[in-house]
């Protein structure tokens, strides 16, 4: 019952042996997805460069890139979570709400932009300890909790700093947030993400950790027997969240110079897409953060190519949308459709012997 | 999404199918009307500090005021209850709402000889379209309601903005009549707010004392048991999203004879108030409990903080973080009682036996 | 199990290393030795030939705060005009959601395109600034208009209309309309929006004047810019001032809903009502006789004015220092003001007789 389907609609004829045909057929399916991911992405990239004019410059990647880090941040440990069956809808007003503070701590308190940045991690990490505290203490479903903080946190940097902006931060700064790596058109703040993305990757692809995060998807119970502590692992999984959130609050606030109440807003929409689009099921217990990057930089090069292309933003709006129910209705159709040619295999096989 | 250990057993215990254990029923019931009472304590309270700092609060004009702008978030808390009992959950909502509100607006401006009847029935019928999509791509994708009404939240919307193309449809172009529904009053009650309670009691009525209604229930507290007592939970299930999506209509159609003016941003992020509105009312977000009073209750407390902060000269800005906070308190109250009511459930059933 | 708590510690070393990377960039930097931030730099370089022509083929990109708001769709399309009219190239482009962040990637794209000019309503004055020097140091010439970035971001801002024209403006439609004597009030949007609050000062300044000796301002309300609240507000001012003569509510939003408010009571025609509103939003109440006279700027005119503007800047005549004067079509002739202004004027008043002519 732990990964268990609430918003999920039941799925309809239960007989069992097409249930296990579906599940067998959906293990191919999703191992495929990685790949199918990475092959759509460089399909994209190349029909872009051939199609779109000014699409494969270096300026361009650049802004590509630096468009990317605020999307690619948060998706690393939201894949965690979904992994686990939980979900963060709440990083995009933690993100709002540690660029605030940035800013109120820079105009009032006289701290070092240095303290300050290290404060807006751990307040940023104590957001996230809210959630675990909510979630994991009080065994409340992630998705009411976080639908709550959404608000709350939303509101708390408005509160922070009215519809004021805060926007005297040092000129070395706000330059070095998109400054390129030297001789190059990548952005340097694309360096700590990578390292991010690997340290990551790492922990849910090559440790126990990463292992237990997957148990638990597909079993709370299962995990529990196995002597993982599902509670506090669940528990630092968004305080981590939170934490990364601090660090893209920091970036926004000095990428764009600017530290608003709504910064970000709408940002966990795309964040949870991306996360869906690279092959993690809402379900828990299944995806991988190749994929996951992969999706972000998909969304990221579409979008991209789309604006240089001057397709209509409201178009922007329905393609986003179109993607996240695709990247959901796709393997699961392509699930079905395996099970359906398995079956029938069967069945030939049956009657030829 | 996952719920934490003893959740399951729980919710079992809480709100069994219908039949058998009557006297649990009687029970839970008592549980909801507690709650109940406890937001029109609330309600009151809130009435009286606010009349205690600013008698106008409570003169007959501001009365008719806050009834009016209750009465759409009334109707569309009330449709996402059925929505939310079934352990499912409708984001798409505002977005219906400003398509139908847009196309109400255009359907005068194509043919402003069209009596209001007509537009309100065609207007639900587009709302009931919307909701038939999501309900289909939920059925036919089995995939969780949250990611697909995530995605059509965009698809309407930007089929809405892609309309409207930055267009604006004032009073002007729509007919007096339509426009005096908006405001008009019965005996000094607006006739907007008239609508909404008719819509409160009869799905009040519906999910009380109708066996359909009441699957519903079974459904969201446990879709397997439900299905294996022979509830076609798929169509009951499709039926509720063609359900919310004809309110939301509703609302939409209400929304532009109250407004006057229309552009396609209109209803723009209302899912959260709408949801919030549903969870403080005690509609619990995993499924299987709630009614609609609770949720339309839930919809006027919302409302009277938004009017009472400003009467209250409080910073608007803390209006949101309020909700959030609001939803928070009332997901962890509704926790704290599931589980005393387990407790005195047992102790129960151990006299029994 | 102490595997996964390692691999989990592993994470949270990672991340605070990752903060304090970033923190170590700099050494120290507080507020007070930051020292004052100057972006863009020297503007006006070069030296303006006012005989010059205007150049075809000019390629124009209107960029306003949201895509879909009624307001710049209209003012885009007077820029559209003004293009075509000089044989250039217009395009218009933007987010679906006022934010500057989107505006970014936006201009971004724009410059990437090359564009000659870029004409936008920024979102946040100071967050689009980085995008805009870049656009502005790969060749593009840079307008703002109706609201403004930081100056050094660009070479002219069109004003729809400065301070003291809207407070003159108001206070003599005020005056008229109750004749010259009795009890007014203001219907305002949030006590702390900057501009409005000019705007009222300015007024109370205005109304000192001897002309206006017998016209006496009561209070002020604030509607938030919320349609209900300034209805409430509305009704709250009629109730609680019985000898009011009049109402100014110079927003778009407050003068809508007060007008609403007064055509369904017993007030309506009795109380003057005038503001700033759309003729779109208006167009009901002049008709039924609850308001006689209100005011906006055309922003139509705005989009045209500031597509010649950037046309002006694209082929030399005008660099954007104080003085510089060009010719902007059927508007006719504009100089450049202090910090690269330029005022639309002063702003259209709309009433039973000319209502029609407005779409917007």
């Amino acid at each position: 019952m732990a990964h268990d389907s609430l918003y999920a609609a039941p799925p309809s004829g239960a007989d069992t042996e097409r249930e296990a045909g579906r599940l067998a057929g959906l293990r191919t399916a999703v191992g495929s997805w990685d790949a199918a991911i990475v092959a759509a992405l460089v399909v994209a990239v190349l029909l872009a460069s051939l199609l779109v004019q000014n699409f494969a410059s270096g300026r361009n990647v650049q802004f590509l890139l630096l468009d990317l880090v605020p999307l690619a941040l948060p998706a690393l440990p939201m894949t965690l979570i979904v992994i686990t069956g939980e979900i963060d809808l709440s990083v995009a007003s933690m993100v709002g709400l540690c660029s605030t503070l940035m800013g109120q701590m820079w105009l009032s308190t006289g701290l070092s932009l240095e303290l300050i940045c290290v404060l807006v991690v751990v307040i940023g990490a104590a957001l996230g300890a809210v959630n675990g505290v909510f979630i994991t203490g009080f065994g409340l479903p992630s998705l009411a909790v976080t639908i709550g903080t959404l608000a709350l946190y939303r509101g708390l940097s408005f509160v922070v700093l009215g519809d004021q902006a805060v926007a005297d931060f040092p000129a070395s700064w706000t330059a070095a947030a998109v400054q390129n790596l030297p001789g190059t058109s990548i952005p340097a703040a694309v360096v700590p993400v990578l390292l991010l993305a690997l340290v990551f990757g790492v922990v849910l692809h090559a440790t126990p950790a990463g292992r237990a995060l997957y148990a638990m998807g597909n079993n709370d119970e299962a995990a529990t027997f196995a002597g993982v502590s599902v509670a506090r692992t669940k528990f630092w999984l968004f305080v981590v969240s939170g934490a990364v959130c601090g660090l893209v609050g920091i970036f926004w606030t000095l990428r764009y110079a600017s530290a608003r109440g709504d910064n970000a807003t709408g940002l966990e929409l795309t964040v949870v897409t991306a996360v869906l689009l690279g092959g993690v099921s809402i379900f828990g217990g299944r995806g991988g953060l190749l994929g996951v990057v992969a999706g972000v930089l998909l969304l990221g090069v579409l979008r991209n190519a789309l604006q240089l292309a001057d397709v209509d933003a409201n178009a922007l709006t329905i393609v986003t949308g179109t993607l996240l129910i695709a990247s959901v209705v796709l393997p699961n159709a392509v699930a079905d459709v395996r099970a359906r040619l398995h079956r029938r295999r069967q069945r030939a096989h049956a009657t030829a012997a | 999404m996952s719920l934490t250990d003893t959740g399951a057993s729980e919710r079992v215990a809480d709100h069994p199918p219908p039949g058998p254990g009557r006297q649990r029923r009687g029970l839970t019931e008592r549980l909801l009307a507690v709650r109940e009472l406890s937001l029109l304590i609330a309600l009151g309270a809130l009435i009286l500090v606010t009349t205690v700092r600013n008698d106008r609060f409570l003169s007959a004009q501001s009365i008719k005021d806050l009834l009016l702008g209750c009465a759409i978030l009334v109707i569309l808390a009330v449709g996402q209850t059925l929505v939310i009992v079934t352990r499912n959950v409708d984001l798409s909502v505002g977005s219906i709402l400003g398509l139908v509100a847009f196309a109400a607006g255009e359907l005068f401006l194509a043919a402003p000889g069209t009596p209001w009847p007509v537009a309100l029935l065609l207007g639900v019928a587009l709302g009931a379209l919307c909701g038939a999509v999501n309900g289909g791509l939920i059925a036919v994708a089995k995939v969780p309601a949250l990611v697909i009404t995530l995605g059509t939240l965009y698809a309407f919307r930007g089929v809405d903005y892609y309309w409207a193309a930055g267009r604006q449809i004032n009073a002007a172009d729509m007919p007096r009549a339509f426009l005096r529904l908006g405001n008009q009053t019965v005996l000094g009650v607006p006739v907007l707010f008239l609508v909404a309670l008719f819509v409160v009691a009869a799905v009040g009525f519906y999910l009380r004392s109708y066996r359909s209604g009441r699957e519903l229930y079974a459904i969201g507290s446990e879709p397997a048991a439900a299905r294996l007592s022979g509830i076609p939970v798929g169509r009951r299930v499709f039926a509720v999203f063609v359900a919310n999506g004809a309110l939301a209509g509703l609302a939409g159609v209400l929304y532009a004879a109250r407004f006057g003016t229309l552009d396609a941003a209109a209803g723009s992020g209302l899912e959260l108030q709408v949801v919030a509105a549903a969870v403080v009312g005690g509609v619990a977000i995993f499924g299987g409990s709630g009614s609609a009073y609770g949720a339309a209750l839930g919809a006027v407390l919302l409302t009277t903080i938004g009017s009472s902060l400003a009467v209250l000269r409080i910073d608007p800005f803390w209006q949101q973080a309020v909700v959030g906070a609001l939803i928070l308190a009332a997901i962890g109250l509704d926790r704290l009682l599931a589980l005393r009511m387990a407790a005195r459930l047992r102790g129960r059933s151990a006299h029994g036996a | 199990m102490s595997a996964y708590r390692r691999g989990l510690s592993v994470g949270a070393t990672a991340l605070t290393l990752t903060a304090l990377l970033l923190s170590a960039a700099c050494g120290g930097t507080t507020r007070e030795n930051s020292g004052t931030d100057t972006g863009g730099g020297a503007q006006a370089g070069g030296t303006a030939n006012p005989d010059a022509q205007i150049k075809e083929g000019l390629k124009i990109a209107f960029l306003p705060k949201q895509v879909n708001n009624p307001y710049f769709t209209t003012s885009d399309n007077g820029g559209k005009e003004a293009v075509t009219g000089f044989k250039g190239n217009f395009k218009e482009v933007g987010p679906s959601e006022a934010s500057a962040s989107s505006q970014v990637s936006y201009i971004n794209t724009l410059s990437q395109q090359g564009m000659d000019v870029i004409v936008t309503s920024a979102n946040d004055p100071n967050a689009i600034c980085g995008a805009l020097n870049q656009a502005k140091a790969a060749g593009a010439k840079i307008v703002t208009f109706d609201s403004d970035t930081k100056p050094e971001c660009r070479q002219i801002f069109v004003n729809q209309v400065t301070a003291q024209g809207i407070a003159e403006n108001q206070v003599k439609l005020i005056s008229q309309q109750i004749g010259g004597e009795g009890e007014i009030a203001i219907l305002s949007a949030t006590a702390n929006a900057t501009n409005q609050n000019a705007w009222i000062a300015l007024m109370k300044e205005e109304l000192k004047k001897p002309e206006y000796s017998k016209i006496k301002l009561v209070t002020v309300a604030y509607g938030n810019d919320d349609d209900q609240k300034s209805f409430q507000e509305m009704q709250g001012l009629l109730q609680s001032y019985p000898n009011l003569k009049g109402v100014i509510s110079p927003t778009t939003v407050g003068v809508a809903a007060a007008a609403r408010y007064l055509s369904g009571s017993q007030y309506k025609g009795k109380v003057k009502l005038t503001g700033l509103g759309t003729p779109n939003q208006m167009r009901e109440y002049i008709k039924d006789g609850s308001v006689d006279a209100f005011a906006l700027w055309n922003p139509a005119d705005l989009g045209y004015l500031a597509a010649y503007a950037g046309a002006a800047l694209a082929s030399g005549q005008i660099t954007g220092a104080e003085g510089d004067k060009f010719k902007a079509g059927k508007l006719g002739e504009f100089s450049v003001g202090k910090d690269g202004v330029v005022v639309l004027g002063p702003p259209t008043v709309f009433d039973k007789s000319n209502i029609d002519q407005f779409q917007f």
